[in-house]
């Protein structure tokens, strides 16, 4: 683990995490993050070597229920809090161009 | 008699709209709908174990009425078309909801000074933070403006503020309790739990809403005992293990000298009380800060400006409109570990931060099953020191991720802990004492912790307020 996180990392990350983030923000979340970064490499000291991972605190896996219809939201109550909808459809700008379409 | 619920919500929601003002509780107060409710009640034949007690729940637990915001811009006005499992639990046992209460923006903070709305207060001195992310409910019990609340955990949101308010709160074992209707931060870690005045309180809560619900996959099906009958029982031999981690550097000398007056009241009870250890105590707090913000980035992925929340105004593409909506909506603390958990679970950085966290927890987890070969709970400290001051952290994260030192292996391990006032500084701020116990052993940390409210009054006392 290296360190110093640069300032096109944490213009990258943001761009994965979707966040516009304005130049202050882009320097001062990265003089953090480098202070949290360099604190967890703490962990680096634990001898890890042959131990499982615990992904979840409980031995549960395959959680099965019956197979039951029942009824699910109503279109205009999944819709009620859209910023934008035009039932029974949420709208969002355009993804595709007509050409790539 | 016929009138007895609709008098008594009325009389608290005075007092909680009197004091409301001094301590900024509630984002919300159903004045309406809940005297509403109280009518309905004193119409039917009283039933159920809270018939006609007011309860408050953090505004992260959605409810059908009124809003559900988690202290967020980007939730400031959603309505939630549901209402979570605890909340019709609750209903079908009486109880009438009053209110919702402020927390740290989606419960990501230990002030509840991170909320987008305003900062909560300490009742004890206002110029001090109550401790969070669960601050609002936690304060609503202190203040006695309602008997019972509901707070969230993800890594110590309900202890750390009990402790630093004087009350007493418990996060349940993963999985007691079911998380539908408990907007998401870390799933692996999210608990919802119950806020009393004491122990009692405590139990008969977890006693409403512990078990299996089918729409939570993760909850569990493990008997749910009659907790608050558990407390009249003997509680018979108590083996009470002291981690030697948690009594180290940093623990104010008030907390130490109160935690050790606890343990001699338990010598007293005829307690067994012996040292155990946790050697990865030292590493919790890393272990814990990588896997809550990497599951805290997947989860508020789905805050996207399209379905509910927020929505920057006129974006250039559907990228944008993402990432304006979501750079709008979120506070600083929110932005902050969605950038820490994408960077640990990022290509190149996720054996290295993410997987390494995951086997740490591992070992977090054996340090308890050790541990509780020799004892039935864990006494410790809740929190290394009593409460700061409103703003003395806000500019360190570090620092403000350290008030949960003693913490956060609960909830990585998963097991059960409860915090009930033991003592107060000399200024006056209530101190805590923490419980923690093996899986679904709820029962057995509630006779414990009750013993020592039998036998003390710190739990009844109430910060002068008017």
């Amino acid at each position: 683990m290296s360190a110093k996180i640069t300032t096109e990392e944490v213009q990258h990350i943001a761009h994965l995490a979707r966040l516009k983030l304005s130049d202050e923000e882009v320097s001062r979340f990265g003089a953090q993050l480098d202070s949290i970064l360099e604190y967890v490499q703490k962990l680096d000291e634990v001898d890890t070597t042959n131990i499982e991972v615990t992904a979840h605190p409980l031995p549960i896996c395959n959680v099965f229920r019956d197979d039951t219809p029942a009824t699910s939201l109503t279109p205009d109550a999944a819709l009620a809090n859209a910023p934008a909808s035009d039932t029974p459809f949420f709208k969002v700008p355009k993804v595709l161009d007509q050409e790539t379409a | 008699m016929s009138a007895s619920v609709a008098s008594k919500v009325s009389s608290t929601l005075d007092r909680l709209k009197r004091l409301d003002p001094q301590l900024k509780v509630c984002i919300s107060i159903f004045s309406d709908e809940a005297g509403k409710r109280a009518a309905e009640l004193d119409a039917a034949p009283p039933s159920g174990p809270l018939f006609g007690e007011s309860v408050v729940l953090k505004d992260n637990i959605c409810t059908r009425f009124g809003k559900t915001t988690c202290g967020s811009r980007i939730l400031g006005n959603y309505r939630s078309p549901y209402d979570a499992h605890v909340v019709e639990l609750l209903e079908k046992a009486g109880a009438v909801i009053v209110a919702k209460t402020n927390l740290d923006e989606f419960a990501m903070g230990s002030s509840t000074e991170n909320s987008a709305f305003f900062p909560t207060r300490n009742p004890w001195n206002p110029e001090y933070v109550p401790g969070g992310s669960s601050g609002g409910s936690i304060v609503a019990v202190a203040a006695r403006m309602v008997p019972f609340a509901f707070g969230s955990e993800t890594g110590g949101s309900i202890r750390q503020p009990a402790s630093l308010c004087g009350v007493t709160g418990m996060k349940p074992t993963y999985g007691r309790v079911s998380r539908y209707g408990l907007v998401a931060f870390g799933s692996s870690l999210d608990q919802i739990g119950p806020v009393a005045v004491d122990v009692r309180g405590v139990a008969r809560l977890l006693g409403v809403v512990a078990g299996r619900d089918v729409r939570d996959a993760t909850s569990v099906d493990e008997p749910v005992a009659d907790y608050e009958a558990l407390l009249d029982e003997s509680p018979g031999k108590m083996r009470i293990g002291y981690a030697r981690e948690y009594f180290g550097e940093g623990l104010h000398p008030e907390t130490r000298r109160a935690v050790e007056a606890a343990i001699d009241v338990y010598r007293k009870l005829g307690a067994e009380v012996q040292e155990v250890s946790l050697p990865h105590s030292p590493y919790t707090i890393a272990c814990y800060y990588l896997i809550c913000t990497a599951e805290a980035s997947s989860n508020l992925a789905r805050f996207d400006g399209v379905r509910y929340g927020h929505r920057t105004a006129n974006p250039t593409d559907y990228i944008e409109l993402y990432s304006a909506s979501r750079d709008e909506g979120f506070g600083a603390e929110v932005k902050r570990r969605i950038m820490l958990g994408t960077y640990a679970l990022s290509s190149g950085y996720y054996d290295a931060y993410y997987l390494k966290a995951l086997k740490v927890r591992t070992l977090i987890k054996q340090d308890f099953v050790e541990a509780f070969k020799k004892c039935d709970v864990i006494l410790s400290p809740t929190t290394p020191t009593p409460a700061f001051k409103i703003g003395e952290k806000s500019d360190d994260p570090l620092a403000m991720y350290l008030a949960d030192i003693y913490n956060c292996a609960a909830n990585l391990a998963g097991i059960p802990a409860i915090s009930i006032p033991c003592g107060f500084t000399e200024s006056g701020l209530p101190i805590g004492l923490q419980f923690m116990g093996s899986h679904f052993a709820e029962g057995r940390l509630l006779q414990i912790a009750h013993q020592f409210q039998k036998s003390t009054d710190f739990h009844q006392k109430a910060p002068p307020l008017s």
